[in-house]
């Protein structure tokens, strides 16, 4: 089980980057856990500057804007 | 669009980035050649109209025929080439160079890297965290989120479309300044014991992200998502505001707006100011209407400085900030950027006449 974070203050790429991740890890069959990290400072504390942004096991992998496709599944099967 | 096929590690082919390459400068030679013909598109649509040219409603039919194509044209231009050069800056390596740096060099750089790097407003209060707590000084940081909002390409692609490329690279070279000045006097002002106390104990290690690696065809696309994103968004507003601006064209009287926003009343200035800040557009509703202003004798200064104003002192943008600075915080930063706006109208109405 991949454990995933989805950051940001819950604005419309924040929700779509979630649902991304969600329909490329059933796509790919990748059981993934999905938690959306909302609070200011939990998300200052990735030490990212830009939202949303995405935690794999606790390893900062995107910041800012929506992911690429082709990256999410190489996160996700990495 | 080859969404959800997956290329495995294969950055892209060959022959598909030349098509891309080749799409995309075939386009830009379309966008001249239709944009050679704009005028006489007008000249022809009128004279195809039941209205005498010389009339109000043929001057305010001529002035939205030539000005709509011609500025949403001039923006999708810009906008495609603001999204490219973005794609060659992330907020991260901009945090990254502006780090520890000090202040001077450091807002010089800020106000700069702020027009360059793509930047959401609904992400203004992650990256002013994110710089503070990783060690940009709170000037620095100032100085960055002042100009990012104000000098952007779609104020800049406008003015240089209805105002001409003089008054234009004023505004860049003036908006900078205020971005600089008001973020180097509030370092100066040392109020970092003023932002809200959870984000000034917040201390964090910028994080270190593997670059994606980037083609030349993945930064036209990066290009056209700002097309789709920007010029998607506000078209309406450009036509309303160049609709609005064309009736002031054809039918409001030259010499009632020169008494009231001409250069003659100093007032104007301060009263333009304070009349934008609860006042929220983005750049590309209101300068149409602007530059209908400026035509008819009101002052370029007045007019710039209600622009700049609408844009960087935005009552919904203080109330996001407002999680992260305390009440004087604010208003230090409205006072701030107020004066450095008030100069910019006087600045500007003594130096274009």
């Amino acid at each position: 089980m991949k454990d995933v974070k989805v950051l940001g203050p819950g604005c419309k790429r924040c929700v779509a980057t979630a649902e991304m991740v969600r329909s490329e890890a059933d796509k790919l069959g990748v059981p993934v856990a999905i938690e959306k990290v909302t609070d200011y400072a939990a998300i200052a504390r990735y030490g990212i500057a830009a939202t949303p942004g995405i935690v794999i096991d606790g390893k900062v992998v995107h910041a800012g804007g929506l992911p690429k496709t082709e990256d999410l599944a190489r996160w996700l099967a990495a | 669009m080859s969404l959800g096929f997956l290329t495995g590690r294969v950055p892209a082919v060959k022959p598909s980035a030349a098509k891309w390459i080749a799409a995309t400068i075939a386009t830009l030679i379309l966008w001249g050649l239709v944009y050679s013909q704009l005028v006489s598109f007008s000249e022809w649509l009128v004279a195809a109209l039941p209205v005498r040219p010389d009339s109000s409603l043929g001057a305010a039919i001529s002035f939205f025929a030539y000005d709509t194509p011609k500025v949403l044209m001039l923006l999708t231009l810009v906008v495609f080439a603001m999204g490219v050069v973005r794609s060659f800056f992330s907020p991260e390596q901009t945090r990254t160079l502006l780090a520890g740096k000090r202040e001077g060099v450091g807002n010089v750089l800020a106000a700069g890297l702020g027009i360059l790097t793509p930047f959401c407003s609904c992400s203004a209060v992650p990256l002013f965290i994110g710089f503070v707590s990783a060690g940009v000084p709170l000037g620095v940081t100032f100085s960055f989120l002042i100009a990012a909002p104000m000098v952007n390409e779609v104020a800049l692609g406008l003015l240089f479309a209805l105002v001409g490329w003089k008054v234009a690279l004023t505004y860049l070279g003036f908006g900078l300044g205020v971005a600089i000045v008001s973020g180097w006097t509030i370092g100066r002002l040392h109020l970092e014991h003023w932002l809200e106390d959870w984000v000034r104990n917040l201390r964090t290690a910028a994080v270190e992200l593997s670059p994606e690696r980037l083609t030349a065809v993945d930064r036209i696309k990066a290009g056209i998502e700002a097309l789709q994103e920007i010029v998607g968004k506000v078209w309406p507003w450009i036509i309303a505001g160049i609709a609005v601006g064309a009736f002031i064209h054809g039918f409001v009287p030259a010499s009632l707006l020169a008494t009231i926003m001409g250069r003659g009343a100093w007032w104007s200035v301060p009263a333009a100011v304070l009349v934008g800040i609860p006042m929220y557009s983005n750049a590309a509703g209101i300068i149409p209407i602007i530059q209908a202003l400026i035509t008819k004798g009101a002052a370029l200064g007045t007019v710039l400085a209600f622009m700049m104003s609408v844009i960087a002192l935005s009552l919904p943008e203080m109330i996001i900030l407002r999680k992260v600075l305390t009440i004087r915080l604010i208003a230090v930063f409205i006072g701030v950027v107020g004066t450095g706006i008030l100069a910019v109208g006087f600045l500007f109405n003594a130096l274009f006449q």
